[in-house]
Formats: C-alpha cells, structure tokens, sequence
C-alpha cells in the first residue's frame, strides 16, 4: 500500500504488520506522555526526588543517551575530518540515532526542569561561568547540526527526492556537509565536556570534584573521551540490533570493524586516562577534602554503592570492552563484538550513574548518613517514553528512507526491482 | 542602596552551641518570618522546606560517656574563593548571586527555573525545592510577612539571612541620613527568637560587632577561625563559610569537618 | 545572549562564549542560507528531479 515510499532495491514488511509493530510501540509511548503531563500538570512532586536528590533518573539519562549519542559526532569526525570513506555506510545511522538521543535529552530536560516555561532563562539571564550554561547552548546548538545531518536523509525518501528543490537541496547540504560535521565535532567537544564539568567543578562534593586544566576538570575532557569511545559502540550495538530484528545484514564487515577498532582503541586510551584520574582523585584530591575512597563506598545492606560499581565500571565494562575491541580475532567475532561493544556502552551509563547519582548518595556532612532514591514510575515512564520514540522514529525511517546504503547490495531481490 | 566605597560588609553569624537545647524557636520563627511554606505531612524532612534546620549530633558513647548537641544550620553564605560560593558558580539563569558589599549569597525566586543544579552542589543541604505549590491554611495569607514574596512550586528557595530586614534597615537609616547599620538594627528572626541567645548575628567584618570579636576571623586564611573554640562546618572543602560555631567540647569541634579517619567514634546525627 | 540584553558587561568570560555561539550559529545559519538559495537557483536553472543524482 506504501510501496511507493519504500526505496528502490529493499523489501519491507505489510503495512500491517508494521502499523501493528507501531500501535504496541506507541502504546508505550503515550504511557509516557501520560506520565509526562503528570509531572507537567501536577508538578515534580510526581518523582521520587528530594532535597538530597535534586538530580536523579532524568539527569542520568540526559547523561547517558548524550554519551550514548555521541557516535554521531564521532563518525562524522571520522569522515569527513579524517577521510575514513567507508564510514558512509554507517554514517546515516548514527546521524539518525544521534538525532533520536539528543532529541530525547532535550524532551527529559523540558520534563526535568520545575519550571519549564521559564527555561528559556538559560539563554536570555545566562551565566556564562555554568557548566549547565555550556551544555544548554551547545546542546541546543548540536541538536541544529544533527537536524541538518538528518533532514537530507528525510529528503531522500524516494517521493520527496522527486521534487527538484528538495533534490537540489539534498545535494548541496551534502556538498557542504563536511563543514556541519566539523562545526558538530567542535560543538560536541565541549557539551560532552560540560557535562562531565557538571560534576568536576562542584567542589562541595567530594566524590565528583576533580581539579584539571586552567577552569576545566578532568572530567571534562574524560566525558568527550567516553563519548567518543561509547557512542560508536552504541551504535553498533544498535546497528546489531537492527540486523536481528530485520533479520537481514545491513552493513558489511568492514565497515563494522573499522568502527569497531576505532572505538576499541579510543576506549584504551580512554580507560588508562580513567585509570589514571580515579587514583589521583582517591590518594590525593579526596584526602585533601578529608576523605578517604572507602568513605565514598558503602557497605550498608541494600546499598548499591559498594565497591562493586567501581570495578564494574572501570574493569567489567571498560578494560575487559576495550582490550575485546583492540584485539582483531576477538573483534572479527560477532558474538564477542556484540558482547564487547553493549559492555562498552553500558560502562559509560554506570559512569554517568555514579557520577550523578553516588556523588549525590555520599553523605559530605560527617553527621549526615546516606541517602537512597528510587524512581518513581512517571520517572521511569518518561525515561521509557524516548526510547518507545526512538523505536518508532527508527522504524519509519528504516521503512521509509534509505539509511543503509549496502543493504540492496546485501540483500539482493529475486527478479530484480 | 550601599553607598560605602570598598567598606564591605560581611554580615555572618556565631552559633554557641554550648547554648542550644534544640528548642527549635528558631525554625519556627524563621518560617514565620520568610512566609516558608509546609504541607499537612511534613513527615518526610528530605520533602519538606525549613531554611533553618536543627541536627542532633551524638558522640556515640555508651553511658555514662553519652553527649549530645543540637547543631542549627542555616544558609553558610558560603564565599567561597572570591564571592565563587559553590552554589553561585553553577547557577545558569543566574538566580542566585553572591553580594560583594554585604556577604549575602541571594536567592531570586522569579528568575530560577528550577534545574536544581546549586542543590546538587551545596554540600550543607541549605537549598530545598518547592516540590509543591504553598498551601496556606484558611486565612493564613493575612498573616504572611509582606516583605518576603512567597515562591511557587518548581523554584529552589533558602536562607537569606532575611534580607528584607536589611533592606528594611537600611531604607531606615537612609532616611534618617545615616549611612551605617547599628549592631541591633539588622538582626535576622533566628537571632532574635532564640531564647538561650545562642544565635548571634552582625558584621564580621565590623571590629565592634559580637560576631567579630568572638569568632576573630582570619581574612588572611579564608576567614579560618582564630578562637580555638570556633569551628565551621566542612571546612577543608574550602566554601569560606559565614557561620561559626563554637563548642567547648572536642567532638563537636570534630563532628564539624571530614578528618579522613572515618571511625567508630564519629560523631553520627 | 545579546550586548543589548539586561546584565551584558563586556568581560572575557562573555565574550569568549558567547562569541563561540554566535560563530557557531553564523556558520549553521549562513551553510544553510547558501543550500537553500543555491538549491532554489539550481531548480530554477531545471536540475535535479528523476534524471538527477542517484543516492549517496
């Protein structure tokens, strides 16, 4: 029935079935939008969070699908800067999911903020000194430039593509595209840092203060870094995900690994700077505020903050990934990429965890103890609600737009056309 | 309003807590006086707003060795490293601002939008988030201190050191052609409610003020204490606060700051 | 945001940042200026359409 629509070359499903695929989605999705105008209408009483947590699951997700987001950044970088061609076949993916995490960001940060009619305080009465300043404009900014990398995409839907003014226009947006890919490289610089500065520079709190470079903490520059390291592998993880639920391969093997090296060797780089960063902060920067690294991790029961998220951080998720993605027979595996490349991404949504949520558990008052949280479901609905509107925008642009450019190739049709 | 050239004031407080038997008069009359709102369940202290707030420390020793001490703990007015208080830093809609001329970090209701980023970063707690709109009691809007406006929900409030007693004050003085604040002119509700006189309140700055004398604040070392019975709370993160407590006793003196030692004996709340 | 804004003062911290976004967004906002007037100039010169480019 929308034949029409789908590119030349690829098969989809009934329309049916995907109306059905979208209807269970969008189920999820408006449980979320009802959680959401709860929280909009009712107020952030709705959420579990408190005067000691006045960031919590929203925060955390911010951080996380940002990190996660950030192999858009990356693999334009990797493109267009550094020429890895073979990367365009990969490319609109990540644009596409990129586009998808930061849209998400902004959605939960308008959800977040207790008042968010006045949210555009943040620009008018900014103060340029914030770390939070620094992420919302470049946040904003970046969330453009990914806008501009994926509406071409949009373009090329074979209907709109008809239309020469739209063709026209897809042309020249690719023409200049490696100068969009280079403003975002440097835009995604310095969000992805700010936003590991939102904790670095706090030096109220022990746990997530570090000293660093001239006004940027050293979490500024290991934010970019896992960034840039997780985001290709969250990328890739989807990527994979995508294959199986298709059940069709959409990218070769090369491309994959050449990603998937890269990413490797970046989170090398990055877990040694990690490494690094985290003795220096428990034997000299802690003590130095009168605090020991065990005063930071808690052996009540039922506490989540043992030392177990430390080693699962760094070691479980972040030596153990890199050296699988470094070494070429393990890399070349796809069962063990997929492994590695989901432990990847998962080590830098439990750094942004701790960073976030442990700083703000630990108690800095000596007579205070710990403090626990747990979301409450609108939290969790309208944490969900991004993900069920990234299924579907995945969805329809899979059904509609040609994001894999190796897929007719791959997935040759019997009888041609 | 402060026409004094380079005079600053640093308005601070002494808290003897020799003193203070946890009454708690000086929560109440702090939420009389600044309009503070409340629920029907206030229960839950980590949902509630109370700008001055008692802890009870103990020393963790069986009897007869047991002691106790009620700590108040208002807004620190932390200075921080020249006026960068930890809270004023990070605000982006810069609703909170540290005041060179008087010490004061303020809070501006209208202008915050509630990200909640100065919550996060105050390590003594002092910030608290309207989660919910005020209710006032029938009739209780009457009664409310025009003076202070009243915030809505979605907004982070705290002490101010009721800066509207210094506006107040200084309109006065003004009037009267007076540049300089009286000892007694500006003193906040908590001062002035606390029976046992535990609070006091003035210019730290000002040789002839209580606070100063006692406290003896060394500017030369971020505003450290020099009498050895003072303390300020967490004073190794270096938030150079304006409140000073003193105690005779040594494990009050300790339960005030970190020692990287954690053991047994520290003190719990 | 802008000089004329309340609570502007020209010192270095405002104007390295804010001279970044505004560079930020004269590249964005003059990149897309010369795609979409170019993009209308060359349909009106009769390219693109079905004889155009195929897909990158």
């Amino acid at each position: 029935m929308d034949s029409a629509l789908i590119p030349k070359g690829v098969k989809r499903c009934s329309i049916g079935q995907f109306a059905l695929w979208i209807a269970v989605v969008g189920a999820v999705l408006l449980w979320g939008v009802w959680a959401m105008l709860l929280c909009y209408f009712k107020g952030l009483n709705q959420t579990n969070m408190n005067n000691a947590y006045g960031f919590a699951l929203w925060i955390w997700a911010d951080l996380a699908v940002i990190a996660l987001g950030g192999g858009a950044f990356f693999t334009g970088l990797l493109r267009y800067i550094f020429g890895k061609d073979e990367l365009k076949h990969i490319i609109n993916y990540a644009v596409l999911i990129g586009f998808i995490c930061y849209s998400s960001a902004l959605l939960i940060l308008a959800i977040d903020v207790g008042q968010p009619l006045r949210a555009w305080f943040i620009f008018w009465h900014a103060n340029v000194h914030s770390m939070l300043t620094e992420v919302a404009f470049c946040l904003t900014l970046y969330f453009g430039v990914l806008t501009i990398e994926y509406v071409p995409l949009v373009f090329e839907n074979r209907q709109i593509d008809r239309v020469p003014f739209f063709h026209n226009l897809t042309h020249n947006m690719h023409g200049i595209m490696a100068l969009f890919a280079a403003t975002g490289a440097f835009l995604s610089f310095f969000h992805q840092g700010s936003l590991g500065g939102v904790s670095g520079v706090l030096y109220g709190r022990p746990f997530g203060f570090r000293t660093g470079l001239l006004i940027w903490p050293w979490t500024f520059f290991l934010y970019t870094w896992s960034a840039a390291a997780a985001g290709p592998c969250f990328t890739l993880f989807i990527t994979r995900i995508t294959e199986m639920a298709t059940g069709k391969k959409l990218v070769k093997d090369n491309v994959v690994e050449l990603l998937a090296k890269i990413a490797g060797w970046m989170l090398s780089t990055y877990i040694v700077a990690k490494i690094i960063d985290t003795v220096y902060w428990a034997a000299v920067t802690a003590p130095a505020m009168g605090l020991t690294l065990m005063d930071f991790y808690s052996n009540n029961p039922g506490s989540v903050y043992g030392l177990w998220i430390l080693i699962a951080e760094v070691v479980v998720c972040g030596v153990l990934p890199a050296v699988m993605l470094v070494a070429p027979r393990i890399r070349s595996n796809p069962g063990l990429r997929f492994i590695a490349v989901t432990l990847a991404a998962i080590g830098v949504c439990l750094n942004r965890w701790v960073m976030v949520l442990q700083m703000q558990a630990a108690p800095v008052l000596p007579f205070e103890g710990w403090f626990t949280y747990m979301p409450s479901w609108q939290e969790i609905a309208t944490t969900i609600l991004p993900v069920a509107y990234g299924v579907i925008l995945i969805s329809l642009s899979y059904r509609y737009l040609p994001i894999f450019p190796q897929e007719p190739e791959l997935n040759p049709i019997e009888g041609g056309k | 309003m402060d026409q004094q050239n380079g005079n600053h004031k640093k308005y601070g407080m002494v808290i003897d807590l020799d003193k203070c038997t946890g009454c708690g008069a000086c929560m109440v009359a702090c939420m009389a006086e600044n309009n503070v709102p409340f629920r029907e369940d206030d229960t839950d202290k980590l949902l509630s707003v109370s700008w001055m707030r008692i802890y009870r420390l103990g020393n963790r020793k069986p009897f007869p060795q047991v002691e106790e001490c009620y700590l108040p703990r208002p807004c620190q007015q932390c200075e921080g490293h020249a006026g960068h208080s930890p809270c004023v830093s990070v605000c982006p809609a810069t609703a909170t601002d540290y005041d060179m001329h008087t010490g004061i970090v303020s809070q501006i209701s209208t202008r915050c939008f509630g990200c909640r980023y100065c919550m996060a970063a105050c390590p003594y707690h002092v910030r608290q988030f309207n989660w919910w709109d005020p209710m006032w009691p029938d009739g209780m809007e009457r009664m409310l201190n025009p003076n202070v406006s009243v915030r809505m929900r979605g907004v982070v409030e705290k002490c101010s050191f009721c800066f509207h007693r210094y506006q107040l004050a200084t309109d006065k003085a003004y009037l009267e052609g007076r540049r300089e604040l009286d000892e007694g002119e500006y003193q906040t509700a908590c001062t002035q409610a606390c029976p046992a006189g535990a609070i006091l309140f003035g210019d730290l700055n000002n040789p002839a003020h209580a606070v100063h004398q006692i406290a003896q604040p060394d500017s030369a070392h971020g505003g450290r204490p020099r009498n050895p019975k003072a303390f300020r709370l967490l004073e190794r993160l270096g938030t150079n606060p304006k409140v000073y407590y003193l105690s005779s006793k040594e494990w009050v003196r300790k339960a005030g700051d970190n020692q990287v030692q954690r053991t047994e004996q520290t003190p719990k709340a | 945001m802008f000089p004329f804004s309340f609570e502007w003062v020209w010192d270095m911290g405002r104007m390295v940042f804010m001279g970044g976004v505004w560079y930020a967004l004269g590249i964005l906002g003059m990149g897309m200026t010369y795609c979409v007037i170019k993009a209308v100039y060359d349909t009106a010169q009769g390219k693109g359409g079905e004889h155009g480019h195929g897909h990158h």
